[in-house]
């Protein structure tokens, strides 16, 4: 499969998957909660796609994006979602704890990036040549130990990317009253350099995460890496507070799947949502009968 | 490295760290002000970043901050040392003790350990006021998946001394994150030799119960039964040490006295019994008593020993901050003569 076929079949499938547990949920299929990735798929599967098998990613609460970006087992994760012994971490982390090779999310905001800028630095000494990758949103910048973090990575050198997803709204407070300043300079202001894209066009964030990635590996010092981006679902299972007029207007102008899709052609398009849906179908139905 | 017997608890510490490093090139040690020639506020990493300068980052001011990436670098491999200071400063860290390094292990369903030991000073008795003087142990006590380790300072048989080999195989071996409490006065107070224990029956009785670190048996040689179990960590065993030397000779009241190292993962079988033989339980603890670690010894020994335990009594802070000033300090903290008296009152 070529890169562009490649990059769309992951964001279908991370789409498809939110979708199915969306779902499901209403039917009683899971416990607990999750937090929907929809409508960013291009950041994760943009970034993730640059790096290398011995790469580390580092998530958060909205981590399944990222998980099946990264390679995740889809069958274990929703095991891992139904609290199955077969799931990733026997159902003891559910949606939000998961650590499968070099993936680890955990659910508290601000606390993953001093976890993930020490794995990098543990690389570094090391000398295994790994980088790694940790996504935050915008509402973690209202957590200090981000800060202190930044600080340490520049001082020390980290090699590790920065990715911030703003969707703009955290849970259902928007940016605009949650956030002075400005968010380059939060990164600029520690001499990580830091690079802002308005796209919801996995081509771009790619092409942008390799540049980055690239002068990270050269370098052995952390960058960052801004995306403005839409979220389409609620921050978790139902508590949207925005009205369907500005989530379908979100949908029309930002849907990664919709810009990407361009690049495809049609029955090409459709084969590979076929062979995603179903998938999907099998591993959410051996998820269902496993243990 | 240093070949010469530790004398002090500070020796013995840094000494175990300097074995550590050498032993280990995982180690590695993060903290504030910790370079040589400063060596750390309570200078025990004097001498470390000499001898490993890649291996010693003094950090900014940002005590999250190293824990948690001292946490990312224990889930990839490498055993980090963290020196919080003071230990009023754990506060700071407590999302990540919490949240993260407690919870890794299990949350990630055994796949990892992150093996960071954090180190910190607790206590009174310097004048260093309300935010520079506390017992704060007792909040981070029964975490699952954080261990809490505590030195009594005796010699003992290691080349680095008993705090220092408690510390050692803690940074070396243990799978899970460690809490190790020190003690700002303990510091100072030198091994206790065989010339210092002369009066003494000192036994380890871990091997016995199966547990995984000293837990020490101190009573008074050829005594009669003792009347009164008194149990006590770091410097407060120290104090009660010295009280059950007075109360033997000066008094004749004959106590045993219990030194667990190990405060969490909490294990107390020489407690119980010695506690059936005594019936008689006094806690001492530098920290506030409410909801703290007495209060969790007796109930459990209530728990356990019903009827049989017949008195019972805590030794513990005011229930205020620490004050500044040295009388109003002196006056708050338990200290040996509050030891000696709370005894004599429960016989």
């Amino acid at each position: 499969m070529d890169r562009v076929a490649e990059y769309y079949a992951e964001m279908y499938l991370i789409r498809c998957f939110e979708e199915t547990l969306l779902a499901e949920f209403k039917r009683g299929i899971f416990h607990g909660t999750t937090h929907s990735y929809l409508g960013q798929e291009a950041n994760a599967v943009g970034v993730i796609g640059q790096l290398n098998d011995s790469d580390i990613v580092v998530s958060n609460h909205r981590c399944h994006g990222h998980f099946l970006a990264h390679g995740g087992d889809l069958f274990r994760l929703f095991a891992e979602l139904m609290g199955k012994n077969m799931g990733v971490c026997g159902g003891r982390g559910g949606s939000q704890h998961i650590h499968w090779q070099n993936f680890y999310s955990n659910g508290i905001q601000g606390g993953i990036v001093p976890m993930a800028t020490g794995m990098a630095l543990a690389e570094k000494r090391k000398g295994s040549g790994a980088v790694a990758v940790v996504f935050i949103g915008d509402g973690t910048l209202g957590e200090g130990v981000i800060y202190e973090t930044f600080n340490m990575a520049a001082l020390w050198g980290a090699p590790i990317l920065y990715v911030l997803e703003n969707n703009q709204i955290a849970q259902t407070t928007p940016i605009s009253l949650s956030l002075a300043g400005d968010i380059q300079a939060r990164f600029e202001a520690f001499s990580i350099p830091a690079v802002r894209i308005d796209s919801s066009d996995v081509m771009e964030i790619a092409s942008l995460a390799d540049d980055l990635l690239a002068s990270i590996r050269i370098e052995l010092k952390p960058r960052a890496l801004v995306i403005d981006t839409a979220r389409f679902g609620p921050h978790s299972k139902s508590d949207d507070t925005r009205s369907e007029e500005e989530i379908a207007a979100l949908q029309d102008k930002r849907d990664p799947l919709h810009i990407h899709a361009l690049r495809l052609d049609e029955s090409e398009r459709k084969a590979l949502e076929a062979e995603v849906q179903a998938k999907v179908a099998e591993s959410f139905q051996a998820a269902l009968n496993a243990e | 490295m240093k070949k010469d017997k530790p004398r002090t608890v500070l020796e013995s510490l840094n000494l175990a760290i300097h074995q550590a490093m050498a032993d280990d090139a995982r180690v590695l040690l993060i903290g504030e002000d910790i370079l040589d020639p400063y060596g750390g506020a309570f200078k025990i990493t004097r001498g470390l970043s000499t001898a490993y300068p890649d291996r010693v980052l003094t950090s900014p001011i940002s005590e999250a901050g190293i824990t948690g990436i001292a946490g990312g670098m224990a889930l990839r491999g490498l055993r980090p040392v963290v020196e919080i200071m003071f230990g009023d400063f754990i506060s700071l860290i407590t999302d990540q003790l919490i949240n993260h390094l407690a919870k890794f292990r299990y949350m990630y369903n055994e796949q990892v350990c992150a093996p960071v030991v954090i180190r910190t000073p607790m206590g009174g008795r310097r004048g260093y006021g309300p935010t520079h003087s506390q017992t704060l142990e007792k909040h981070f006590l029964g975490l699952p998946g954080l261990r809490a380790l505590a030195p009594f300072n005796l010699l003992g048989k290691d080349p680095l001394g008993a705090p220092g080999k408690l510390l050692y195989d803690a940074i070396i071996s243990s799978e899970d994150p460690v809490l190790f409490i020190e003690n700002k006065v303990q510091y100072l107070l030198p091994l206790l030799t065989q010339d210092e224990l002369l009066d003494y029956t000192v036994e380890d009785v871990s091997g016995t119960y199966d547990l995984s670190t000293p837990f020490y048996k101190l009573s008074i040689c050829s005594a009669p039964p003792a009347k009164v179990t008194m149990i006590a960590y770091g410097y407060m065993a120290h104090l009660a040490f010295q009280a059950q030397h007075q109360l033997a000779y000066e008094k004749e009241i004959f106590t045993e006295l219990l030194i667990p190292t190990q405060l969490a993962p909490f294990e107390l079988s020489p407690l119980f019994e010695s506690l059936r033989r005594t019936g008689r339980l006094l806690t001492i603890e530098e920290g506030a008593g409410a909801l703290g670690w007495g209060a969790e010894v007796l109930s459990q020994a209530v728990e356990v020993l019903g009827s049989e335990l017949k008195k019972a009594k805590r030794l513990c802070a005011e229930g205020h901050a620490v004050p500044a000033a040295r009388q109003l300090e002196e006056a708050s903290l338990p200290n040996l003569t509050d030891i000696l008296n709370a005894v004599q009152k429960m016989v």
